[in-house]
């Protein structure tokens, strides 16, 4: 049986062990007559027949799911002649997914033939593995088969022998949900584990081959790496320092347009503007968050860029076609909504009685806003900018579709360059194999950017916590 | 108003700091310099509350200039020209004797195609067009064509040695060519001035017509833009959505439930706190790397699958889903809580038969948002392998998979010019889901606010 027929059984299992449970309670109790003599309901009871029956078979399921494959690559390993599991680990995996594309696509009879009559030995020896590996597949399918429904059904039974008038039913089952609350609330924590883990270990292994100063302090950026010696234009250099800057020429570009435009449109729709047009504007403006950057990045590239150019050469300025100025502009428009909603926040959080007694005194508004409420406000200000510009590095759609590849270093605005997204995505959607520094270095680049968006997002909440005034 | 200078003399007035832009002039009086510098500041007053009015309307602007931009390259997209071609079923070009079904299916109909095609181009002199000619007429029509014959004859074999007129896809360059409003007989685009004369010659005869682009949401994904569709992408994203749906509504209710429920006050629930406020910020790519390591390196989940694609998403929506049911739940009042506790109900009851229902609406409206910002994300599925070409449509959620962002990217990066439509066109699908969603979660809440 595969996975997904064996869950739905295992689901309609779960659904009749309600139904068991309810009926076994009521016989417990001698007849729903007496169901007032259980000290719980005999739905409790079916419930926790449910869970007992369902839960544990799940988790031996998904364990026995994540472990087949390896296991059955291991027991497949020991049957395979010696001088195949000598080959190197590259020529090894090559030749396992051959015997798997073999497993997948031939019947049973078929390899039994070439195993048997094949033209020579390796060819034979092949498909016997591929024999093998069928036939370990189907024992491990029944296995599994096998021991979720056992588990399912000798649960229950030994549940519902338990089962007497004053079983607790409702406390166990309760105490259950409890525990699968719990876990719930844990995966947050192991998903942050699981980033740390994953990008710090890979890094790790990048930094052995690449050490961790020519990374971080390096200005050539090339991670061509040389598949024969005698290849041009392999060297392989991890510098990233090119790409850092390139971030920051686009980052800086879009908080040059976010921050005052956002900020002048959270002064003017929190002091300003009518409730009418304020139930108007801030819809309006909810659009630029919601559009998916895929769709940011095609605007940036196909629309803004060739008009930044042409407005350049009508100049006589030399623009690139994939401008950083183009991506930062259109990046920019995306976080306007961002900062203004943020700012706008931070504005009506101060107190009315600032504002007041400041107009009260004949102050203008502009001059209560300018004087009074932005130093009032400034901490929740500058926390927003900091999620801004974290929001701004991490962004990756924008800049694979309209920055360069190129990688280098400038602070020209009308040049290409590349940031630390676009390089990750450019070195892991190619062909690759998983060791080679250069699918390492993504994963490197993935630290860095998830320590630096991680220290912004602590440094605003710090800021706003530190630096806000305590109004009574 | 920063070049003020603060009074010598200490008045009432002066305490509030007024800026007192005029030439300090010991003989005025306060009142005097406030009312000389009062002109000033209301001119800096309206030229503030300008600045933050044009703001807004630049804001504004921005969303126009986005959609409106969008909306018209998409245009093209909707409707395609087709052309009206006599096509000879003679079977000794298709090779073929009789009618049977297989004979049909694996007859050659490029042949009967082509010499359709030459014999309605005969050249001025009579005589048979050069070789060079026959390419490029040849070039006109969709590579789709001959599979359109095909088609046609298999469905009414009555036409096997008769001629006939068949309705077929013009090729992409034509497409957009026809669609640019060149001027009659001229080259353009990719069309020499050869072609573009044939092609008028085609549409003088009524050959050519534009039909709604109906193949755009029934077809697949495919290297030639006229018969590209998005069916394939828009069921990867359903099968997407629904793995996320499933595994991060539950998961994100259970977790907010015990944080705001259950969890009593120490360290390990503010470690979880902060955790959860820290994941909503993280970056989406790097959940692409942790699928790309966890879930597909060390757990052997297949690369391209729409189940990968819903687990990476689901992990990187349930901050926001989390946070926005504590916040239903917490809107919850007490007294609810209060009076059920005291007519003996247990903690668990409470929870799931009082506070949960009230807090519903809530939480659908949060893991709607959720749901929309997982529907449009495209970075992540990069990193997990859902960006390669795919022409058959999934079917399960372990088949390879694309959705329509990652269908978007794709597109945008083809040279073809018809691409450039097709690619506006999916934006805008994706937009009107996003609409529909947001609409359904607006639409939602002011239905609970009412209550």
């Amino acid at each position: 049986m595969n996975t997904s027929l064996l869950f739905t059984v295992l689901l309609c299992l779960t659904l009749v062990s309600y139904w068991v449970g309810i009926k076994r309670s009521l016989k417990v109790a001698g007849g729903s007559k007496h169901r007032k003599d259980l000290t719980c309901l005999p739905e409790q009871f079916g419930l926790l027949t449910a869970m007992v029956c369902g839960l544990p078979a799940l988790v031996t399921l998904l364990i026995f799911n994540s472990a087949e494959q390896v296991v059955i690559e291991q027991l497949l390993t020991t049957t395979l002649p010696t001088n195949i599991q000598a080959l190197s680990s590259i020529d090894f995996g090559l030749y396992l997914n051959n015997i798997h594309s073999l497993a997948s696509t031939e019947t049973a009879q078929a390899l039994q033939l070439v195993a048997h009559t094949g033209s020579d030995v390796t060819i034979q020896n092949q498909h016997q593995a591929a024999l093998t590996l069928q036939s370990l597949n189907q024992q491990a399918s029944w296995l599994k088969t096998a021991l979720v429904l056992i588990i399912a059904v000798v649960s229950v039974i030994v549940l519902v022998r338990k089962f007497s008038l004053t079983y607790k039913a409702r406390q166990k089952s309760e105490t259950i949900v409890r525990g699968l609350l719990v876990a719930s609330s844990a995966i947050a924590i192991l998903t942050t584990l699981g980033i740390v883990i994953s990008v710090l270990f890979e890094s790790i292994r990048f930094f052995e081959s690449v050490p961790i100063a020519d990374f971080m302090f390096g200005t050539q950026w090339s991670p061509q790496t040389a598949m024969r010696a005698d290849q041009v234009g392999g060297s392989g250099s991890f510098g990233a320092i090119p790409l850092f800057a390139g971030t920051m020429l686009i980052t800086f570009i879009a908080m040059l347009l976010a921050v005052p435009v956002g900020l002048m449109i959270a002064i003017y729709l929190s002091q300003y503007a009518s409730a009418k047009l304020r139930s108007f504007a801030k819809p309006m403006l909810e659009v630029l968050a919601g559009i998916p950057t895929v769709v940011y990045g095609f605007f940036a590239a196909l629309t803004v860029a060739p008009v930044i150019r042409n407005l350049g050469e009508s100049f006589g300025l030399s623009v690139a076609s994939e401008s950083a100025l183009a991506a930062g502009l259109v990046m920019g428009t995306m976080i306007i909504p961002f900062v203004s909603s943020l700012s706008e926040d931070a504005i009506s959080a101060v107190p009315t009685a600032l504002k007041e007694a400041s107009l009260g005194m004949g102050a203008t508004k502009s001059e209560t806003v300018v004087k009074v409420l932005l130093p009032a406000a400034l901490p929740g200000i500058v926390g927003a900018i900091l999620l801004a510009v974290s929001r701004a590095i991490g962004e990756t759609m924008i800049v694979v579709m309209a920055a360069g590849m190129a990688a280098n270093l400038t602070a020209n605005p009308l040049d290409s360059v590349t940031t630390v997204t676009v390089q990750i995505v450019t070195l892991l959607t190619g062909d690759q194999e998983f060791d080679s520094p250069k699918t390492l270095a993504a994963f490197a680049l993935g630290l860095m950017l998830f320590i630096t968006t991680l220290g912004l997002n602590i440094l605003a909440l710090k800021v706003v916590q530190k630096y806000r005034e305590q109004y009574d | 108003m920063t070049n003020s200078k603060p009074s010598a003399k200490s008045t009432k007035k002066d305490e509030t700091s007024m800026p007192l832009s005029t030439t300090p002039s010991s003989k005025l009086s306060t009142t005097d310099k406030v009312k000389l510098s009062l002109k000033n500041r209301h001119k800096k007053e309206s030229r503030f509350k300008r600045t933050g009015f044009f703001a807004v309307i630049f804001g504004f602007m921005l969303v126009l200039v986005l959609i409106g931009d969008i909306g018209s390259k998409a245009l093209p997209a909707f409707h395609q020209h087709w052309v009206k071609l006599d096509i000879n079923y003679q079977n000794n070009w298709l090779n073929i004797d009789d009618t049977s079904e297989e004979n049909l299916k694996k007859a050659n109909y490029r042949t009967v195609l082509k010499k359709s095609i030459y014999h309605m181009f005969p050249t001025e002199s009579g005589k048979k067009l050069s070789r060079k000619d026959k390419r490029q007429v040849f070039k006109l029509f969709s590579t789709n064509a001959e599979f359109t014959l095909k088609d046609y004859l298999i469905s009414s074999p009555e036409y096997l040695n008769t001629q006939t007129s068949v309705w077929v896809r013009l090729d992409d360059d034509v497409d957009s060519y026809l669609k640019e409003n060149f001027a009659q007989g001229e080259a353009g685009l990719r069309i020499t001035k050869q072609q573009a004369q044939w092609l008028v010659k085609l549409s003088d005869e009524n050959r050519i017509e534009s039909r709604f682009n109906f193949s755009f949401f029934t077809a697949s994904d495919s290297r030639e833009p006229e018969l590209a569709g998005i069916k394939g992408a828009l069921t990867g994203t359903l099968l997407t959505m629904f793995v996320t749906l499933l595994l991060s509504f539950p998961l994100g209710v259970a977790g907010a439930l015990y944080l705001e429920e259950f969890a009593p006050k120490n360290r390990w629930t503010d470690i979880i706190e902060i955790n959860i406020n820290n994941l909503a910020a993280v970056p989406s790519i790097v959940f692409g790397l942790l699928g790309l390591a966890v879930i597909i390196n060390l757990f052997g989940l297949p690369r391209s699958a729409p189940l990968v694609g819903g687990i990476v998403l689901t992990l990187m929506t349930l901050p926001t889903i989390i946070i926005a049911s504590r916040a239903a739940i917490k809107a919850v009042p007490p007294s609810l809580r209060e009076a059920a506790l005291g007519l003996g109900a247990s903690k668990m009851q409470v929870t799931f038969s009082h506070v949960l229902p009230q807090a519903m609406p809530g939480i659908i409206t949060g893991g709607i948002i959720g749901v929309a910002q997982a529907l449009g994300e495209t970075a992540p599925l990069l990193m997990i392998g859902m960006v390669a070409f795919i022409v058959d449509v999934p079917t399960s959620i372990v088949d390879s998979a694309t959705v329509l962002p990652v269908q978007i990217f794709l597109w945008a990066d083809s040279p073809e010019r018809a691409f450039l439509a097709k690619t506006s066109a999916a934006i805008l699908v994706l937009l009107a889901l996003l609409l529909v969603i947001n609409v359904t979660a607006t639409m939602l809440r002011t239905k609970f606010e009412k209550k």
